[in-house]
């Protein structure tokens, strides 16, 4: 490109290259995608495709959760733990105390919630840093999952491990609740009070604060919403697996968090889409898919993993650089 | 009379937008205590910034011992013995007082530092200041006064013979003032130059050799430190107010806004007005009378201790800012870039941050209708932008304030408080900020304006409140208000507390 073709794109840039600067991660996603296609014939076969999208179901919905805590500029690293948890409650709900499953499934649900209001009641009276509360939280939980089903797995009711396969011959259900979550959370995050609040909060919490907005009861939303998509991200877990499993999920808080970051979200908040979040959970997982149809050791992926959060940051941070 | 060790001739420096200093002229002899006063953004602390080497001038010259000086780093300045006391101190609570004293430059003995001698030192420097306390003690442990003292410790570990103090009696209580002049005495006999900045008139013929008294970037007359109050008072405010103020008086109505006995400990005390509808109620006083801190009290921002506030007869909950807000009462913060915006978000989303639940259904918010009214009052306001969705970081101070503005005029707040609502605006957009509060009084808002401006509070208030240590000091109605008669109220109170 000629310099003066960049200068007349810096000064009125067209609608693709605009949407192309506000969405890096989408081209990295697109820009990975054409590189495995040609590297490895087996890529495109849509049962491996489908496949990619079930691995990243897990995390994509506990990436949407922290989404949330995310643009608060919060953390929440419970969310591995709590959705074990979560699991667990419902494993134990339905198998030992005979509940039927869409109560035992309610009671589930309402554990992740409950331990993301208990990391929000910390943070908001108890002064402590979001790190350091949701740190406890994924101990507590962690150690409650191993407690409540005595370190054994618990096999899932019929109905909770049919979640785990297809509608049909090829549609999985994973998939299909991870696009559910998603299109919550972006409804949540673009076009409810809450959501709004949070980027207020996120961008300037003594601003939001001085507006109005009561920012303990959102910090609390947040949360909440976190423990909540933790549970579900759990169930569905689970649900693969067909039983509940105490070590379950086990550092997955760390590829949410990734997830979230490569999709565009910022730390120190104010920013982060639920779409861009299901772009960095894609990213993930066909990367982790990739790798292995080309026989990468596991031990390499990680290093390439972690080269990918680095590089997604650094455009990113170079990106508005330049914008300013 | 001995030679000036420190001198300053026609000194100018400008910022964007502010002509600073112009054509400064200033000095300073051993064993002189010289007094500058002035009022808030008169120049004093860019003066004495550049004497420390946090500014360089841009024109005019600075003498040390006779020989032009390019003073360019605070090393450079302490190097040439200059010692600058801010008001907000360097220290690091975390470290000793020892420690701190020898801040990195600590005496060491085979490359490890060595903490006997350091322990001596810091002893021998403590007893030089008059202060007796384990060198071993944290500094966060320490009062203000301590503080204050261990800086000026350190400023002799220098060995300074210059020492700026930057208003060193606005934190301090009558007996700690007491021993701070006495160490001023003794430091003067010794030989010491210091440059010493009060609001404290009254201060001046105690601690005073000589006075400069500055107003507007230039110095206006100097004096003997014996010089009559009112004198001086005359030189710090006289300047006439232009036609910049262009206020049209509406007709005051029913009272909006009504403040009884409003009380906290250690920030103000017992403070009672009413705003009513269609006036200006301008709050002046000097930084650190309590202000700010009333009015964020009221807002419900900050707690306070005892007394009520009113809204149209009904009172408002303490601590609630919310509450506040739903109420009709609605605030323009002091910093607008760290309380007033969302400086990474969008024109649209920052006026429309108070009004996010208006119009919600379901907890949806109305997409269309914010978008809307955000155009709408934008469009209203004048803010000069390329759009709703332009990032507020990248607009001007006087477009950033009327963004603050609207985002209240879109909550249709009844009752403004007006926190410093031209600071580091240009003038253009000053005026236009001073005819948007008179449409909003026509249209019946109540405005309650905090301004360390003289001549804006005396230009826009229809009464004129002023404060002076926590405390109401008066009310003048605008017919009465002078700069003087402001002037002497606000320094009022400051004899019976310090002497």
């Amino acid at each position: 490109m000629s310099e003066a073709t960049l200068v007349g794109a810096a000064k009125r840039p067209s609608k693709i290259t605009a949407w192309a600067a506000e969405n890096g991660a989408v081209i990295g996603l697109i820009v990975l995608v054409a590189v495995l296609a040609v590297m490895s014939e087996d890529f495109l076969n849509p049962t491996n495709l489908l496949n990619v999208g079930v691995q990243a179901a897990v995390i994509a919905i506990l990436a949407l959760g922290a989404t949330f805590v995310i643009v608060t500029a919060g953390i929440d690293l419970s969310v591995g733990s709590v959705a074990a948890l979560s699991a667990i409650v419902l494993g134990v709900m339905s198998a030992e105390f005979g509940l039927p499953w869409p109560l035992a499934l309610l009671m589930a649900l309402a554990t992740g919630i409950v331990c993301g209001l208990a990391s929000a009641g910390l943070i908001a009276y108890g002064k402590l840093p979001p790190f350091i509360a949701t740190l406890a939280m994924l101990g507590i939980a962690r150690g409650l999952a191993l407690v409540v089903s005595d370190g054994s797995p618990i096999a899932m009711p019929d109905a909770i491990a049919s979640l785990g396969g297809n509608i049909g011959a090829y549609l999985p259900i994973p998939l299909l609740i991870m696009l559910g979550m998603g299109a919550l959370a972006a409804v949540i995050l673009s076009r409810t009070y809450s959501g709004r609040a949070m980027y207020a909060i996120g961008g300037n919490e003594e601003a939001a604060r001085l507006s109005g907005i009561r920012v303990t009861r959102q910090k609390f939303v947040a949360y909440a919403l976190s423990g909540g998509f933790a549970a579900v991200g759990g169930i569905v877990l689970a649900s693969r697996l067909a039983s509940a499993q105490p070590q379950a999920g086990t550092g997955y808080e760390l590829d949410a968090i990734a997830a979230v970051v490569i999709g565009g979200a910022s730390l120190s908040g104010g920013k982060g889409t639920a779409f861009g979040t299901l772009i960095g959970a894609f990213i993930l997982a066909v990367l982790r898919n990739g790798l292995n149809l080309l026989s990468v050791s596991a031990f390499w992926q990680q290093v390439v993993i972690g080269v990918v959060i680095i590089l997604a940051v650094l455009l990113d941070t170079l990106r508005r650089k330049a914008s300013v | 009379m001995s030679q000036a060790m420190l001198r300053v001739e026609g000194v100018g420096k400008s910022f964007p937008g502010v002509r600073a200093l112009d054509g400064v002229d200033f000095d300073l002899r051993p064993g002189e205590v010289h007094v500058l006063v002035g009022e808030n953004g008169a120049g004093k602390s860019t003066l004495i910034k550049m004497l420390s080497g946090a500014h360089q001038p841009d024109e005019g010259s600075i003498l040390v011992d006779g020989a032009p000086t390019r003073i360019t780093s605070a090393s450079e300045a302490q190097r040439l013995g200059i010692a600058t006391i801010y008001q907000e101190f360097n220290l690091v609570p975390e470290l000793s007082v020892a420690e701190n004293l020898m801040l990195g430059r600590p005496p060491r003995r085979w490359g490890l530092v060595d903490r006997k001698r350091m322990r001596r030192e810091a002893e021998e420097l403590l007893d030089r200041v008059g202060l007796d306390l384990d060198p071993a003690r944290r500094t966060s442990t320490l009062g203000i006064a301590q503080m204050q003292l261990v800086e000026i410790a350190k400023a002799l570990a220098l060995d300074a013979r210059v020492l700026i103090m930057d208003e060193p009696t606005a934190v301090l209580t009558t007996g700690e003032v007491d021993r701070l002049f006495a160490l001023v005495d003794r430091l003067r006999d010794r030989g010491v130059g210091i440059v010493f900045i009060t609001h404290h008139l009254e201060e001046i013929p105690r601690i005073g050799d000589r006075v400069t008294v500055m107003r507007d970037g230039r110095v206006v007359g100097g004096a003997p430190a014996t010089a009559p109050e009112e004198e001086l008072i005359t030189m710090m405010v006289g300047r006439s107010i232009s036609q910049q103020y262009p206020r049209e008086a509406a007709e005051a109505g029913e009272p909006l806004l009504q403040v009884e006995g409003l009380t906290r400990a250690g920030a103000f005390e017992d403070v009672s007005f009413e705003v009513r509808a269609g006036e200006v109620v301008g709050v002046a006083g000097l930084v650190g009378a309590g202000r700010t801190e009333v009015a964020r009290a009221l807002f419900g921002a900050d707690r306070y201790d005892s007394g009520r506030v009113l809204v149209r007869g009904r009172p408002l909950p303490a601590g609630d800012v919310h509450a506040a807000m739903e109420s009709g009462l609605g605030l323009v913060p002091e910093d607008r870039k760290s309380q007033g915006l969302v400086l990474d978000a969008d024109i649209a989303e920052n006026l429309g941050i108070v009004t996010l639940g208006h119009g919600a259904r379901a907890g949806f918010v109305n997409r269309k209708g914010r978008r809307d009214a955000a155009d709408r009052v934008a469009g209203q306001l004048g803010v000069k932008m390329s759009g709703l969705g332009q990032r507020v970081r990248t607009l001007s101070g006087g477009n950033q304030q009327k963004v603050v503005i609207g985002k209240w005029l879109l909550a249709e707040s009844s009752v403004l408080i007006l926190d410093e609502p031209t600071r580091g605006i240009d003038v253009g957009a000053k005026v236009e900020i001073y005819q948007l509060i008179n449409a909003l009084t026509e249209s019946g808002h109540a405005i309650l304006m905090i301004s360390s401006d003289l001549p804006e509070i005396l230009g826009m208030s229809d009464r004129v409140l002023v404060m002076s240590r926590g405390r109401l000091a008066g009310e003048l109605p605008a017919a009465e208000a002078t700069q003087d008669s402001v002037m002497t109220l606000a320094v009022s109170g400051m004899e019976e507390a310090h002497v």
